[in-house]
C-alpha cells in the first residue's frame, strides 16, 4: 500500500481525497497556488508545497512543478481529482514515467476516450448503441447537409475534441446548419484548438444518466449504479441523484452492462463514468465516457455504501476488487446539491470574498464535503464551488424532506451563494414528482419567482435590527467584543460553577 | 432606545428598554414581549412571545443585511437622537459611494457626473472572469461623483461613483 500520496488539486475534493488518505494510514502531500495558502486542504495535509501563481497554467496544472514535488517529498502516487490533469492523457504518461504511480486510468485509456469520435468508433465495434450520427468528422458543408438530411433534425454539432458545452450547437433545421457549423468549429478552434465537428441527432428533452464503473488491474470490472444528472444550466450540472427516478432493476443491468463493456473495449481501469443521454421511450445511447472521478461521486458512495475513494487508492496499490457484481446493492435515495458562490439574482454571476458567517448544516442522512470555512476568503481564480450538500433518505422523499431541512439550517454570510436556486428546486412541483429532463433548469428559470413577501417576517427583521444595535453596541461599549464580554462573564460564572458542581459531587 | 429602522424601505418605528434584564418593546405602536441572545456577534436568536427566530446579520460593502430564517432583507437603522448614528449610517437622504463588488476592469461608464439615476440604474459596466458585471445605483438620486475611469482596474470595495 502506498505510504505517501500527492494530490494534485485543491478545494473540496482535495479534502475528500485527503480525508480517505488519513483514513487509511497514508501521509497526504498536498500542493497548493499562492492565492490557495489559507485553503483548507493546506490546514489539514501533512505536507504542502506552494507551486506559483494563482493562474492554473502556473500550478495546477503544472506537470513539470507537480512532478517535482512528487519527487521531493517521495510520494509514491498522486490522486489528480476531478477537472485539472485527471484526464491528461499526457500528465498519467508523465507520472508513469517518473515511477509515480498515477491514481487513475492509463494513457492510453483515456485516449481512446477522450476524443468523442474515437469513443463512438470504438463503441460501433463494441456492439454498443449510441446516439444516431457520424463517428467521423464532418469535412465539408456538403457532407453535413447529406448526414443531417439522412439523420433528420433536430441535429446537435459538437467538438470531437470537446467537453463542457463548448463547440457544441443545437441545430433545428436546414436553413441553420450553415452558420452553426462555422460557429461551432470556430468555438471548438478556440476552446480545444481542434476544429474537428461531428454530428449526432438531437434527443428532444432527454434525461441525462451516467453510470458509475470500478475496474481493478486484474481484469474485474463492475458497474456500481446510476446517476440522473438531469438538472444542469448551461450544460453544467447543478444538482445529481441516484438511483435515477425512472431506472428499475432491469433497465439498471442492461445499462450497466453495456457500461462494463465499454470500459472493457477501453482496457479501463480504476473509476469511471460512462454517461448515457435516454429519451422519452427510456431507450439510452452510449454519449461518452469520463475517465476520472466525478463530482457527484457521493450520491453512488451513499447508495451503494462503498467508499471510492479508498476503492481508487487500493485498485491503484495493486489490489483485486474486494467485492463482485452480485455483491453490489443499491439501497435508499441520494440527493446532492452543488454549492457555488454565486449570485442568483445577477445571473450567477461568480461572488467571492469572505465567508463572514457559517452555519452549516449537519444531522441525519446529511453528508456536506466543503472546502470551505468561516473567515476563509473565496478566491476568484477558480471555478468557485464550495461545497457538496447531499441529502440521504429510505427513499426519494425522505432524501427531499432531509435535504430541505438541511437547506434551511445552512447559511453563508459575507459572500452570495445559490443556496437559493435549491430550496426553489425542491420545492418545484415537477422536481418532486421526478419529471426531470436536461431542460428543466432552464424552464424553471425563465418562470418568473413565486416570491411570497413575508410581512411577519419583515416585522421580525425589524426587531432584531433594534436589539443588533443595543446588544451589539453594549458590547463594544464596555471595551470588548460581544464574544469577549461574554467569555468573561462565563468565565467567572462557570469558575463558580465548577466549584459548587464538584462540591455536589463530593457530597454525593 | 428610540429608532428609525427602514427594511426593504419600509420605515418603522422601535421602541426598545431593557429593564432588569426584561426588555420592553414597541414596533410602529403595538407592544410586544420580546426576549433576545447573542448566539454570536452576527447570530441573534430572538423570542417574540413564544415563537423562536434566529436572525443573521451581515454586512455587504455599506449595506446591512439581516435574514430571518432563508429570507433576506436590507435594513437601515437610525438613532433620531443621535448625531454621531446620523452621520455614520448612510441613509437614503445622504450620499452613498457606489463600490466594486469584486476585482476586475471597468469597461464602460454609463452616466456623467449631474446627471439623474433611478434606483438601481445603472452606473458602470465591470469584467471580471470573462463576464460583464452591472453596477446598479442603491437609491434614485443624482451622480455627484464619477472616480472609476473606463479601462482602470479595480480592487473590490473601491469607490466607482457617489450618488447622493
Amino acid at each position: 500500500m502506498f505510504k505517501k500520496i500527492l494530490i494534485a488539486n485543491r478545494g473540496e475534493i482535495a479534502v475528500r481525497v485527503l480525508r480517505a488518505c488519513h483514513e487509511m494510514g497514508i501521509a497526504a502531500v498536498v500542493v497548493y497556488s499562492d492565492v490557495d495558502r489559507a485553503s483548507l486542504p493546506v490546514r489539514k495535509a501533512d505536507e504542502a508545497y506552494p507551486i506559483g501563481a494563482a493562474a492554473a497554467s502556473e500550478s495546477y496544472l503544472n506537470i513539470a512543478k507537480i512532478l517535482d514535488v512528487a519527487k521531493r517529498s517521495g510520494a509514491d502516487a498522486i490522486h489528480p481529482g476531478y477537472g485539472f490533469l485527471s484526464e491528461n492523457a499526457n500528465f498519467a504518461q508523465a507520472c508513469a514515467d517518473a515511477g509515480v504511480k498515477f491514481i487513475g486510468p492509463t494513457a492510453a485509456a483515456m485516449n481512446s476516450m477522450g476524443s468523442k469520435t474515437r469513443a463512438r468508433q470504438a463503441m460501433e465495434k463494441a456492439g454498443v448503441p449510441f446516439v444516431p450520427g457520424t463517428s467521423r468528422g464532418v469535412e465539408s458543408f456538403e457532407e453535413a447537409e447529406q448526414v443531417a438530411a439522412k439523420i433528420g433534425y433536430p441535429i446537435m454539432l459538437k467538438a470531437a475534441a470537446g467537453g463542457g458545452g463548448k463547440g457544441m450547437r443545437f441545430v433545428p433545421a436546414r436553413e441553420e446548419l450553415k452558420s452553426s457549423l462555422e460557429a461551432a468549429r470556430s468555438e471548438a478552434e478556440r476552446s480545444f484548438a481542434d476544429r474537428e465537428v461531428y454530428i449526432e441527432k438531437a434527443i428532444v428533452n432527454p434525461r441525462h444518466i451516467e453510470m458509475q464503473v470500478l475496474a481493478d488491474e486484474h481484469g474485474n470490472t463492475v458497474y456500481l449504479g446510476e446517476r440522473e444528472c438531469s438538472l444542469q444550466r448551461r450544460h453544467q450540472k447543478v444538482m445529481e441523484e441516484a438511483p435515477s427516478p425512472i431506472v428499475d432493476a432491469d433497465m439498471r443491468r442492461r445499462m450497466g452492462e453495456v457500461a462494463v463493456r465499454v470500459a472493457q473495449a477501453a482496457a479501463y481501469t480504476n473509476a469511471g463514468t460512462v454517461e448515457f443521454l435516454v429519451d422519452q421511450n427510456q431507450n439510452f445511447y452510449f454519449l461518452e465516457m469520463n475517465t476520472r472521478l466525478q463530482v457527484e461521486h457521493p450520491v453512488t458512495e451513499l447508495i451503494t455504501g462503498l467508499d471510492l475513494v479508498h476503492l481508487q487508492i487500493g485498485i491503484a496499490a495493486g489490489e483485486k476488487l474486494p467485492f463482485q457484481q452480485e455483491d453490489v446493492r443499491i439501497r435508499g435515495h441520494a440527493i446532492e446539491c452543488r454549492i457555488y458562490a454565486e449570485d442568483p439574482d445577477n445571473n450567477y454571476f461568480p461572488s467571492p470574498g469572505k465567508i463572514t458567517l457559517l452555519l452549516a448544516p449537519s444531522g441525519p442522512g446529511i453528508r456536506r464535503d466543503s472546502g470551505m470555512y468561516e473567515g476563509w476568503t473565496v478566491p476568484l481564480d477558480y471555478d468557485p464551488l464550495l461545497a457538496k450538500l447531499i441529502g440521504y433518505g429510505t427513499d426519494r422523499d425522505q432524501a427531499i424532506a432531509r435535504l430541505t431541512r438541511a437547506l434551511n439550517e445552512y447559511f453563508v454570510g459575507g459572500i452570495k451563494t445559490n443556496l437559493s436556486l435549491f430550496r426553489r428546486i425542491l420545492r418545484d412541483e415537477n422536481f418532486r414528482h421526478a419529471r426531470l429532463d436536461t431542460g428543466f433548469l432552464d424552464r424553471m428559470l425563465q418562470r418568473p419567482e413565486d416570491k411570497r413577501i413575508d410581512s411577519g417576517a419583515a416585522e421580525v427583521a425589524a426587531i432584531a435590527a433594534g436589539l443588533f444595535a443595543v446588544l451589539g453596541s453594549t458590547a463594544s461599549d464596555s471595551g470588548k467584543d460581544a464574544t469577549g464580554a461574554a467569555s468573561k462573564r462565563a468565565e467567572n460564572g462557570s469558575a463558580t460553577n465548577w466549584k459548587s458542581a464538584s462540591r455536589r459531587e463530593a457530597l454525593r | 432606545m428610540l429608532y428609525d429602522v427602514s427594511i426593504d424601505g419600509k420605515n418603522h418605528r422601535l421602541e426598545l428598554n431593557r429593564a432588569h434584564g426584561d426588555w420592553s418593546c414597541r414596533l410602529d405602536g403595538r407592544e410586544l414581549e420580546v426576549d433576545a441572545v447573542l448566539a454570536r456577534p452576527d447570530v441573534l436568536s430572538l423570542r417574540i412571545g413564544n415563537q423562536a427566530y434566529e436572525v443573521k446579520s451581515e454586512r455587504v460593502g455599506e449595506d446591512l443585511h439581516l435574514w430571518v430564517g432563508s429570507t433576506r432583507f436590507a435594513a437601515e437603522i437610525r438613532d433620531p437622537r443621535s448625531l454621531r448614528n446620523r452621520s455614520r449610517s448612510g441613509d437614503d437622504h445622504g450620499p452613498k459611494k457606489i463600490t466594486a463588488p469584486m476585482p476586475g476592469k471597468v469597461v464602460r461608464v454609463l452616466v456623467r457626473e449631474g446627471d439623474e439615476v433611478k434606483l438601481g440604474a445603472g452606473v458602470a459596466v465591470v469584467e471580471a472572469m470573462k463576464m460583464q458585471n452591472e453596477i446598479k445605483s442603491p437609491k434614485k438620486g443624482r451622480v455627484q461623483k464619477i472616480i472609476a475611469s473606463e479601462g482602470a482596474t479595480v480592487n473590490a470595495g473601491d469607490v466607482l461613483a457617489i450618488v447622493e
